[in-house]
């Protein structure tokens, strides 16, 4: 990546998001707060994939819904092209959403299962009342032609496709409003290997061809590194340690990066032996540690 | 001896839309002491063989139409119900991808596992009790005789794993049937898992059959693999062997289709996607069931016709298919082996 004049097209300062841990009966008081994102910061660049790693917990998905302020951040500061986004008021976010999208985890849970594919992937368009009906007939045809989704099924329903087809539906309709930065927020976990890495190389041209930034939010460590320029590891709420995915991978600073490289099994017999061993010391040291 | 042999199994399961042929000839052998990985991706059939393996495939809808199941010589597919529950357990144990619903969440783990320990064998109530706290040390839980008094929602999902395989392991089986032990687990903790699984299997001298989607699992901790497509074996080879010349098309297929974690060019390069979906079970190809999705098969040669048998390509070696990689035009020399 070359260095840009220009400002991030996303800046995340501070951002802290603290859940409230409630007792009692009857009267509810509140304990304690579980620190979902303690004070993260980074920035991505136009055009540029952020990964964002982490185990369950670890608050990276928290921080994309952050970043969407489809959570309302405790504090911190969230500018989009410049634009604070935490202190807009409704209608400058809805505004602002046309250039914010999300793709989802679970392809079955995040479609309407009374909608047709059809208005799934027009909904957007409607919402922002963004052309005629007939417009939105031929943008529909076009988005779902882009993503490899047969135009012919707009009438059908989610139910009737494979759990690829349905990432593909949501890929579509995340592209409908042409967003600058999209959220994926384990947007393969879901799927078998071989769709998995249909759904990765169809990201990967649409970033391409449309110049899509992506915050990549993903548990597994080869997802991660094949999509991301940069990569950002999360841990209990914090952010660890953040760099170019090549560097990052090669010479994890922090031991929590280490331990977590290391665990992943890898489809090399022979390979796998040595990181068994090392995998192992390394467990020991940090139990002691 | 073998300590399991799988004979032609074909496991049907018998639904209003029409037959689905979930396992359909599968045949495998494993010795004491060895582990084999059974890979495939969702419907491909792996789980239904482990099933059927130990009896637990839900009758009706699924029936075993044909082939046999020898465990130590008997045929575990002619057992009684009655039968069948004294090797479950005691000479098969088995361990699933979710401890949570594996689990009764109303016991305590002491009484689940004491409740496994005198199902088989007659010990007093005491006794057992001690065994399960030293079983408890051995998975290597913290504390283990206050943790005995535990509700299972007390523990984490690697906690409840190392719980599950310390029932499995109470009656000292032969063998230890894991259906994607880890795959509900994060990254450290499946690493720490399976190092657990590897110490007690050498340990008990047990033998192992490891299913997983997860190419990397089966390349640490199998000494054979089992690739399974749309209810066959397509590939049957030793570790090794499979990893440095996979034959199968889909197994290739599978391979490109793994992000790596090292190399050059990871960002700009493109994983190998294989166009279509798996085979409707319930209506699969004529022949080759990866024929419609395999980028060598064409229109005028076999696949479409002729079904392909499970035929030994070099010793130990076995694969299902018109088109092996040894075989095909401009095929790469064996590479040198390194011991």
């Amino acid at each position: 990546m070359s260095a840009s004049p220009k400002p991030p097209l996303l800046e995340v300062s501070n951002l802290l998001k603290h859940f409230p841990v409630r007792s009692g009966i009857l009267i509810e008081r509140t304990v304690d707060h579980v620190k979902a994102v303690d004070d993260v910061s980074f920035e991505i660049a136009e055009g540029e994939t952020l990964g964002l790693v982490g185990e369950s917990g670890s608050g990276k998905s928290t921080t994309g819904y952050c970043v969407l302020q489809l959570l309302k951040p405790t504090s911190g500061s969230i500018r989009f092209q410049g634009e604070e986004l935490t202190t807009l008021g409704r209608e400058e976010l809805r505004r602002m959403r046309r250039e914010m999208q999300i793709v989802f985890q679970d392809p079955y849970a995040s479609l309407d299962p009374r909608m047709t594919v059809g208005d799934i992937v027009a909904e957007p368009l409607v919402v922002h009342s963004i052309g005629s009906r007939r417009d939105r007939t031929l943008r529909v045809r076009e988005l779902l032609d882009v993503v490899g989704f047969d135009p012919g099924f707009t009438n059908r329903y989610p139910h009737e496709f494979s759990g690829g087809q349905r990432q593909r539906i949501g890929i579509a309709r995340a592209l409908a409003l042409s967003p600058k930065l999209v959220v994926c927020d384990e947007p393969v976990s879901a799927l078998d290997v071989s769709i998995q890495a249909q759904i990765l190389n169809l990201l990967k041209d649409l970033q391409q061809d449309f110049g899509l930034t992506y915050l990549f939010i993903a548990h597994d460590l080869a997802v991660v590194r094949s999509m991301s320029d940069r990569i950002a590891v999360m841990n209990k709420g914090k952010l660890i340690e953040i760099g170019p995915a090549e560097e990052l991978y090669a010479a994890p600073r922090e031991d929590y990066t280490k331990a977590l490289l290391s665990a992943v099994p890898i489809p090399d017999p022979r390979a796998m032996k040595e990181r068994k061993a090392a995998r192992r010391k390394l467990r020991h040291a940090l139990a002691e540690g | 001896m073998a300590l399991l042999e799988v004979r032609n199994l074909a496991t049907h399961f018998f639904t209003r839309e029409g037959t689905v042929r979930a396992v359909d000839g599968v045949s495998f052998a494993l010795e004491p002491g060895k582990t084999l990985g059974i890979v495939g991706e969702s419907g491909s059939g792996k789980s239904v063989t482990a099933l059927s393996i130990m009896g637990l495939i839900p009758k009706p809808p699924a029936e075993i139409v044909s082939g046999d199941v020898l465990f130590e010589g008997r045929d575990l597919t002619k057992l009684s119900e009655k039968q069948l529950e004294d090797v479950r357990g005691r000479e098969i144990a088995m361990i699933f991808q979710d401890p949570m619903t594996s689990l009764n969440p109303t016991l305590t783990i002491g009484t689940q596992i004491t409740e496994t320990i005198r199902r088989h064998y007659d010990v007093p109530k005491q006794q057992a009790r001690k065994k399960a706290v030293e079983l408890l040390e051995e998975v290597q839980i913290p504390r283990a005789a206050d943790r005995l008094d535990d509700y299972p929602h007390r523990f984490s999902g690697g906690m409840r794993q190392r719980v599950m395989i310390a029932i499995a392991l109470s009656c000292d089986p032969k063998l230890l049937i894991a259906d994607e032990p880890t795959t509900a687990l994060d990254v450290t903790v499946q690493a720490a898992v399976l190092d657990l699984l590897d110490d007690l299997r050498q340990a008990h001298e047990m033998a192992m059959i490891l299913i997983t989607h997860d190419m990397g699992v089966v390349a640490e901790s199998a000494d054979d693999i089992v690739v399974m497509y749309g209810g066959q074996i397509v590939e049957h080879a030793s570790v090794n062997d499979l990893f440095d010349r996979p034959e199968h098309p889909y197994t290739e297929a599978l391979l490109g289709a793994l992000p790596q974690i090292e190399g050059e060019g990871i960002r700009t390069g493109r994983l190998t996607a294989i166009p279509g979906r798996p085979p409707d079970l319930k209506n699969p190809p004529p022949a080759c069931r990866f024929a419609p999705r395999c980028p060598y098969a064409n229109a005028n040669d076999s696949c479409a016709t002729v079904i392909p048998e499970l035929r030994e390509i070099r010793k130990d070696h076995w694969v299902r298919t018109a088109h092996p990689a040894c075989e095909r035009a401009g095929a790469r020399e064996p590479e040198k082996v390194q011991a």
